[in-house]
């Protein structure tokens, strides 16, 4: 299948729509190019699938459903190595379901995009409401150490946007990409407008003959610590483990030295560009004491909050996370020498907080909200006062 | 400007499509900004349904109601869980048929089912419902009502929701006059 924005635009319909965020999902994987999608259905990300199993095969790619979610994630691993745009989307308890395979994609480090439409945990807990209670999940719920990428939108064109985004990403740095929405987002709609274009990076290819290349050895074209990807069926052969390997890709699995300059290798191509994957949006900050730090569904509630802080007269500003994960670390430092207290605002009962928390050297406190329903604007100014 | 509208009813009578349409007229057929939220139970069919639009001329945060100053009800059940946060002046749109103990003084009354079954098919009282309400709370033009209702259904039944949803707004327009 090659792609066509042209007949992915038109496969999509009108430019305008009143859509969901489950199918704002679809419409930014399909415009990023994704040809293959592997899952396995739950609420509240089903929709993702559904919409998924109708407009992929307009476009020739290949959707598939796995008989549970770890194969889903398996399928997209193995299928980004063929060189597809892979996709899945779940929910909490498929999250949980896929963590040892996401371990398995930074070690083999394959371009695969997941979004979590998040719902209350634990175990099955409330499958139709939303919640945030996998921002940590994401980042440190599979074993050893790695780094991966996680954006989170707050509007339905956000989402579209972000996933075309985390498209990007995940070529660039082969690594996972995770789009964090919830059940709220994932079921509200808004207008979106389809792009007239779509700005896309694929990930770099070798350009040695096949018998120099070195599937996991210093990156020559682009980033220093991001391999070339030699695609299967091209000539190129790459021995894809999850165990420690060498730049040959060949198991090293008791040798000190190639462990640490594997996983260190695949953390810092992350963490070697925080700054410039942090992604902040900020309201009302130029005089405020107090800022209400939030992402997702809870800075919606934000907004309402801080519109209701400054008809009050209170200097209260916005502070949205756009991306979790490298965790930007600086901007909070930064924004604690500008106030005196930081809300943050989330529907778990306290994850980001403690990132938060162990950045800003100022008052921090939670505005935490789980159950199901979002934070109520006045709930979350009871915890500036 | 923002409306705080709240449609309900029970599973499987056509509340998120009439909420879907509602928002769809008034951000993509009119130049408001609008959110559509849902929730209901695991049932298919049955349980309270409920769908919340948020209209507004200005970029929408928050995405809940806060207070509700529009609701059009669709059962009983939903009436007596969902009336809680209506304002003092709220504009209620009900079918009497349905929700036969609305206390209520001033609700708008709309028997919806049975005039979409004097139509020949029940499926369209939500629309009969949502014609009606938009008639008695000025929410979105009329024009963009009726774009957002072609676009949104199979176009084999595009006439009779379009008649369905002009015999609302008739109802309504005949009890003002009248």
């Amino acid at each position: 299948m090659k792609y066509d924005i042209q007949k992915v635009k038109k496969v999509l319909g009108k430019d305008k729509q009143f859509i969901h965020g489950d199918t704002a999902l679809c419409y930014g994987a399909l415009l990023a190019g994704c040809n293959f999608y592997g899952g396995y259905p739950i609420t509240p990300a089903s929709e993702v699938f559904e919409m998924m199993s109708k407009l992929m095969p307009k476009l020739g790619g290949v959707c598939i459903q796995m008989e549970d979610e770890i194969a889903s994630i398996a399928s997209i691993i193995g299928a980004s190595w063929t060189g597809a745009k892979s996709f899945t989307a779940t929910s909490g308890p498929g999250f949980s379901l896929m963590q040892e395979n996401f371990g398995f994609a930074c070690i083999t480090e394959t371009p695969v995009v997941i979004a979590n439409v998040q719902r209350s945990g634990p175990s099955t807990g409330q499958p139709t409401l939303g919640a945030q209670g996998d921002m940590m999940q994401v980042r440190y719920g599979s074993h050893g150490d790695f780094e991966i990428i996680a954006l989170a939108p707050n509007t339905i064109q956000e989402t579209m946007e972000f996933t075309i985004k985390a498209f990007n990403l995940a070529e660039e740095y082969r690594v996972p990409v995770f789009i964090m929405i919830d059940g709220d987002i994932g079921h509200m709609r808004e207008m979106v407008t389809i792009p007239q274009e779509v700005e896309l990076f694929e990930r770099k290819k070798p350009k040695v003959s096949p018998d120099k290349y070195i599937p996991f050895g210093p990156g020559r074209y682009g980033k220093k610590k991001v391999p070339e990807f030699g695609v299967f069926g091209t000539g190129y052969h790459t021995y894809v483990t999850g165990l420690t390997h060498n730049e040959q890709g060949f198991p090293a699995t008791d040798d000190q030295e190639e462990h640490d300059r594997l996983v260190k290798r695949i953390c810092e191509k992350i963490t070697d560009d925080r700054e410039k994957l942090t992604d902040i949006e900020e309201r009302n900050m130029e005089d405020a004491e107090v800022a209400l730090v939030s992402y997702g569904m809870a800075s919606r509630s934000s907004l309402g909050a801080l519109n209701m802080a400054r008809e009050r007269g209170e200097r209260v500003g916005y502070f949205r996370l756009k991306n979790i994960w490298p965790f930007p670390e600086k901007a909070i430092e930064e924004l604690s020498t500008r106030v005196d207290k930081i809300v943050v605002v989330e529907m778990n009962l306290g994850q980001i907080y403690h990132k938060v928390k162990e950045f800003a050297d100022c008052e921090v406190v939670l505005s935490s909200k789980i159950g199901g329903e979002p934070h109520s604007p006045k709930e979350i100014l009871a915890e500036v006062k | 400007m923002r409306k705080n509208i709240r449609l309900c009813g029970s599973g499987g009578q056509g509340i998120m499509t009439a909420g879907y349409i509602l928002g769809k007229a008034a951000s993509v057929f009119h130049d408001y900004k609008a959110v559509q939220t849902q929730s209901y139970g695991p049932e298919a069919r049955g349980g309270a349904a409920r769908s919340e639009v948020i209209i507004s001329d200005r970029e929408i945060g928050y995405c809940g109601l806060m207070e509700t100053q529009y609701m059009m009800v669709m059962s009983q059940a939903a009436f007596d869980k969902y009336n809680f946060d209506l304002t003092e002046d709220a504009i209620v749109v009900l079918d009497p048929d349905l929700v036969p103990y609305a206390e209520y003084e001033d609700a708008v009354m709309v028997p919806a089912t049975k005039i979409a079954e004097e139509m020949g098919n029940k499926i369209v009282a939500n629309i009969v419902m949502l014609g009606a309400f938009n008639e008695a709370a000025y929410l979105v033009p009329e024009k963009a009502l009726e774009e957002a209702v072609k676009d949104s259904v199979p176009s084999k039944f595009t006439e009779l929701n379009i008649n369905a949803l002009r015999e609302g707004v008739n109802r309504v327009k005949k009890s003002k006059t009248g």
